[in-house]
């Protein structure tokens, strides 16, 4: 049986650490409601342009662009969102489980596929399976501005344009509820399913200089805008997720130091207990 | 006077929204003036400043946007916008002598580019501000 010493010990670190998860779990609750304005604050702008791709997609004006053709394909790459930092449950691991069951359903070849990652976690799972890694980025901040990772999206909108990859599936944790994010698969280029989602204002615009121009500058700006999305939705799970997490550690440890403390009471007591026989014993032999 | 509604929003979130008698820009095919009742139309923005003039007359300088109009309202979708007070001199004059260097040193053509745009982004900033002193 451990003894007492041993069991004091176990209570004192285990309420250390019971302190470090308590902390990180304050700092990912809020960290999440600013990763949820963040994502709030995105919706009137991805709403609108939106809108308007659709609206001159849908036109029905013979609106051809690479970006809305299927071509056949020949290199498909996956954008991997994870974080930098563990310890955020199974944030990291599911997504990047679901990503490598896919590529090893889907492709035969290396030369099949690539992935683009953002986060430290997703670079290093793939770079030690020797899949290859196009782009990354890592060190994104908690509150990514579109200008943090405007580089990363335009370069992977650019691989599209220049017929590198033919593909463009973005893997992400979707973000449902605080307890509750998804593992989520989209296509996001080329961009086929625009005509759908055409809401019902389908208003005839006046193209500046021309349709053909703008969908030139609008496209890719659509494109990168979906890629922010994603980004902004998966910083919400890996909040969501690493509070989740924290809150069980710290739930665990007031078990574990619960157990812990009745183990030492009773270790406690025996001690005590024992002595007194003693005491008592060693009295009776004295008569 | 009529008024528009104009509203300016980027991926970080709304910059501006609020009416105003006209709206002065610069589309890739030259400069636009929108008054209230305008037809719809779409135009690609260059890194430019946008004029709205009105009572409350403000300038924000774009990069990367577009301009969508319709008879009651016009909206800038854009990858950044800022009023001149939001704007960070300080940055804006490091990023030009960043990008300046850079096109001194001549590399490929697709850093030159990229130097290009840096440079237009920060000389945009840095003129709207002045402007607004």
């Amino acid at each position: 049986m451990a003894s007492l010493r041993d069991i004091q010990n176990r209570i004192g670190s285990t309420k250390k650490t019971k302190q470090i998860t308590k902390a990180m779990h304050m700092v990912s609750a809020s960290k999440l409601s600013r990763a949820e304005e963040n994502a709030t604050a995105f919706v009137p702008y991805s709403a609108k342009i939106q809108e308007v791709v659709a609206s001159i997609a849908g036109s029905g004006q013979d609106a051809e662009h690479p970006m809305l053709q299927e071509r056949k394909v020949k290199k498909t790459a996956y954008f991997v969102i994870t974080s930098d930092r563990g310890l955020a449950g199974a944030f990291n691991s599911s997504i990047l489980r679901e990503v490598y069951r896919t590529i090893e359903k889907r492709h035969s070849s290396k030369d099949e596929y690539a992935v683009i990652t953002a986060g430290r976690v997703g670079r290093d799972f793939f770079k030690k399976r020797d899949i290859p890694v196009l782009k990354e980025i890592v060190g994104l901040s908690d509150q990514p501005n579109f200008a943090d990772i405007k580089d990363l999206t335009s370069e992977t909108v650019q691989l599209y344009i220049d017929e590198e990859i033919d593909e463009l599936i973005v893997f992400y944790n979707h973000y449902i509820s605080a307890i509750s994010q998804e593992v989520t698969e989209k296509k996001l280029l080329p961009l086929t399913d625009l005509s759908e989602n055409a809401s019902g204002n389908n208003s005839m615009y006046e193209y500046e200089p021309n349709q053909q121009d703008i969908l030139d500058v609008l496209l890719p700006q659509y494109a990168e805008s979906l890629i922010f999305g994603a980004l902004l939705d998966s910083k919400a799970s890996e909040h969501a997720s690493r509070m989740t997490a924290m809150k069980s550690a710290t739930d665990n440890a007031d078990d574990l130091i619960g157990d812990l403390t009745l183990q030492y009471n009773r270790a406690r007591q025996a001690a005590i207990t024992q002595e007194i026989s003693e005491i008592v014993s060693g009295a009776a032999a004295q008569e | 006077m009529k008024t528009v509604t104009v509203s300016v929003v980027t991926p970080d979130g709304p910059v501006l929204e609020d009416s105003f008698e006209m709206v002065s820009c610069k589309a890739e095919s030259g400069e636009l003036g929108i008054l209230p009742g305008h037809i719809p139309l779409v135009a690609p923005l260059t890194i430019s400043a946008v004029r709205l003039k009105g009572e409350r007359p403000q300038r924000i300088a774009v990069s990367g946007g577009f301009l969508e109009v319709r008879p009651d309202k016009v909206t800038i979708l854009a990858q950044s916008a800022e009023k001149p007070e939001n704007i960070d001199v300080e940055r804006a004059r490091k990023a030009r002598e960043r990008a300046e260097r850079r096109l001194q040193a001549k590399k490929d053509e697709i850093d030159f580019r990229r130097a290009e745009f840096a440079l237009k982004r920060a000389l945009n900033r840095l003129d709207v501000v002045e402007e607004k002193r």
